[in-house]
């Protein structure tokens, strides 16, 4: 691994202060009926998996696609916050013009294909986009998130079997944070080692990786992007992590999780955590840089908020009926 | 035009062929298109002609064919996806429906998803119940989709081509019994069909027959019938299922003021039930009897012989509703 300079590290710190603002300040405009809609799903606590995977990609030239928790991906790639919290809101200035809400964020100039709301639609999804990166003749890779829970669905065995059958150029990433809704990985899947599976797909298995820690992530997505670019196929990585809040912001009353086992992954495995502990360990960097970045954070994601608010609502029929074919 | 004579097979296949030509982002994927030389022989000699990276074997994994030509389509391919029978494509509706159909107006039109998926449809020959279906109105019920059903081997050169051309997902159902059928095609590959017209398949003036695909037969049949006794029915193809030609089905009522619609399918929230709700809807003053529905029986199809051929219109039955409502 090349050594990484304190400005990437910094950066990586402020793509995940960011991420975790702004899903705390969604957490929060639910609470209060700014944001209306009924499906919310935060990423607090996952921060270093879409962070360290677009750190690997050549935005717009790269692919990435996911599934509903999808706010991450979207701030990591640079997407304007301001146009992801308009689509929150259902407005006009919504990365999908309030058509799509938070389940549906994607931004084709990042060739970000979308936040997908049916558990497992979008993989085949993403074995097409890799099959059309093979097709064209490029280089280009495609990373794909995975929930644990869509791993026990067709869709994961269809597509991953297809992109191995291909050799496509896909880095599947398994997002194990233990808990598909409410249900146990091992209440649900009969081998619980869930990068195991790659193999019954001839995908090369990658592992378990520390999804709590940015350094490692990156890493592995590196070693991901190089195997594939050698002509080796795709891959299979699981990335373990814990989500802070619940499954979606609505069904917090179900969330049977214990309470000391979430303290202890925030205690022990945050994530923004980690990552500043390594910086001021191997860089000198003061508590104030740090305040100055996450203030900077702080004020990009209440500008998203005032942006959003002043968007006004799609109204009109006109609008309603757009776009529902190419003309 | 000169025309040359040829099965509704041999249409599709020149059409197929035509437009990889034509188009390098066209590609076929689906279940034994190419070693196999497709199971209904519409791909035969392809994979020998353009190469396992245009005429993908997949994995019999309807889910994954459906998707990744969504996925594929996005990045500015034009697949065509052979989901082999339509009966397969029920496991496959999830990636037609919700993604397919839905992916250009969610995201706002930022992405395109032009693409084909093409299916054989149909009864015969004993299939019983799980492989007899003609479920074309399940795709016309979401918007977003197109769905084309051609009769003729004309039409079916010319919609295939249409539709591989058009901008948006399409299901392009082949009736099973209409592969083998002659008829004259246009010689000129640059014949296509417009999306969501319909075609006066024969002119007459005392009632109007609606349908579409193996049900022209039994309504041409029928009419021909008919005319002896001095009955002319005017015979209108819909072609697709969506969009619906309504204004060329109106037009033929408020000149017959009756109208027969013959459906291979189910008669249950059927394309007849919604095209009889739009035309009292549309044309009440102008009707002079009850629409007549003549739709496969509401029952799975059967194994035996003579009870699984009980379950389907034919010229008979399409005759018999005509004399019911003159």
């Amino acid at each position: 691994m090349a050594s990484l300079s304190k400005e990437t590290l910094l950066d990586w710190y402020r793509q995940m202060v960011l991420i975790r603002e702004f899903e705390e300040t969604c957490q929060q405009l639910y609470t209060d009926k700014r944001i209306t809609g009924v499906y919310l799903h935060l990423a607090s606590g996952h921060e270093a998996i879409y962070v360290g995977s677009v750190a690997n990609l050549r935005i717009g030239t790269d692919h990435i696609i996911t599934a509903y928790r999808d706010h991450g991906i979207a701030l990591a790639l640079g997407v304007e916050p301001g146009a992801i919290m308009a689509e929150m809101m259902g407005k006009r200035d919504g990365t999908s013009g309030g058509k799509g809400g938070s389940m549906h964020l994607a931004s084709a100039p990042h060739n970000f294909y979308g936040g997908y709301a049916i558990v497992g639609g979008h993989l085949p999804l993403a074995t097409g986009i890799a099959l059309s990166a093979k097709y064209r003749e490029t280089d280009e890779i495609v990373i794909s998130m995975i929930g644990d829970g869509a791993t026990n669905n067709g869709y994961f065995h269809e597509s991953l079997n297809m992109s191995g059958v291909w050799k496509l150029p896909n880095i599947w990433i398994i997002e194990n944070n233990g808990y598909g809704m409410g249900t146990e990985v091992e209440r649900s899947s009969g081998n619980p080692v869930l990068h195991e599976r790659a193999i019954g797909y001839g995908i090369h298995d990658m592992g378990r990786v520390d999804g709590q820690d940015i350094l490692k992530m990156n890493e592995a997505i590196e070693e991901a992007a190089k195997h594939i670019r050698s002509g080796g196929g795709p891959v299979l990585i699981e990335a373990m992590t814990y989500r802070y809040l619940g499954h979606g912001v609505s069904d917090k009353q179900y969330d049977t999780r214990m309470k000391e086992e979430l303290e202890q992954w925030k205690r022990e495995k945050d994530p923004i955590t980690l990552l500043r502990g390594h910086i001021v360990k191997k860089h000198k960097v003061s508590d104030a840089e740090f305040t100055k970045i996450d203030d900077e954070q702080r004020k990009i994601v209440d500008a998203s908020v005032a942006f959003a608010e002043s968007s006004p609502l799609p109204s009109t029929l006109e609008e309603l009926m757009a776009h529902i074919y190419v003309d | 035009m000169a025309t040359k004579n040829m099965s509704m097979r041999d249409a599709l296949k020149r059409a197929l062929q035509e437009e990889m030509e034509r188009d390098e982002r066209v590609f076929i994927m689906g279940q034994e298109v190419g070693q196999w030389q497709g199971t209904h022989r519409v791909t035969q000699g392809f994979l020998e002609k353009f190469g396992e990276r245009r005429v993908r074997d997949t994995p019999i994994s309807e889910m994954a064919i459906a998707g990744a030509a969504v996925g594929a389509a996005m990045t500015g391919l034009r697949p065509v996806a052979e989901m082999m029978t339509i009966n397969f494509a029920f496991l496959a509706l999830d990636a037609m429906i919700n993604h397919a159909a839905k992916i250009h107006y969610m995201f706002n039109g930022q992405f395109k998803v032009p693409l084909v998926y093409r299916a054989a449809s149909g009864w015969g020959n004993q299939a019983t119940a799980t492989h007899s279906h003609t479920p074309e109105v399940i795709w016309a019920h979401f918007p977003g989709l197109y769905v084309g059903l051609p009769a003729t081997p004309a039409d079916a050169y010319g919609m295939l081509k249409t539709s591989i051309r058009n901008d948006n997902p399409i299901l392009f159902s082949e009736s099973i019994g209409l592969y083998p059928k002659p008829g004259p095609v246009p010689d000129d590959p640059e014949y296509t069909v417009p999306i969501g017209k319909a075609d006066i398949k024969r002119e007459g003036k005392h009632v109007t027959l609606i349908t579409y695909a193996r049900g022209l037969e039994w309504c041409l049949g029928a009419a021909k019938e008919l005319e002896k006794d001095g009955v002319e029915c005017e015979v209108v193809d819909m072609r697709w299922l969506r969009p619906l030609d309504t204004e060329t089905v109106f037009n033929s009522f408020r000149k017959t003021h009756r109208a027969v619609i013959v459906e291979e399918s189910l008669p249950f929230y059927s394309f007849g039930s919604e095209l009889a709700a739009q035309i009292q809807e549309h044309c009440f003053d102008d009707m002079d009897a009850p629409i007549k529905r003549v739709s496969a029986l509401d029952v799975p199809v059967p194994y035996s012989r003579d009870i699984e051929l009980m379950c389907f219109p034919t010229t008979e039955k399409v005759v018999k509703a005509v004399k019911e409502i003159l």
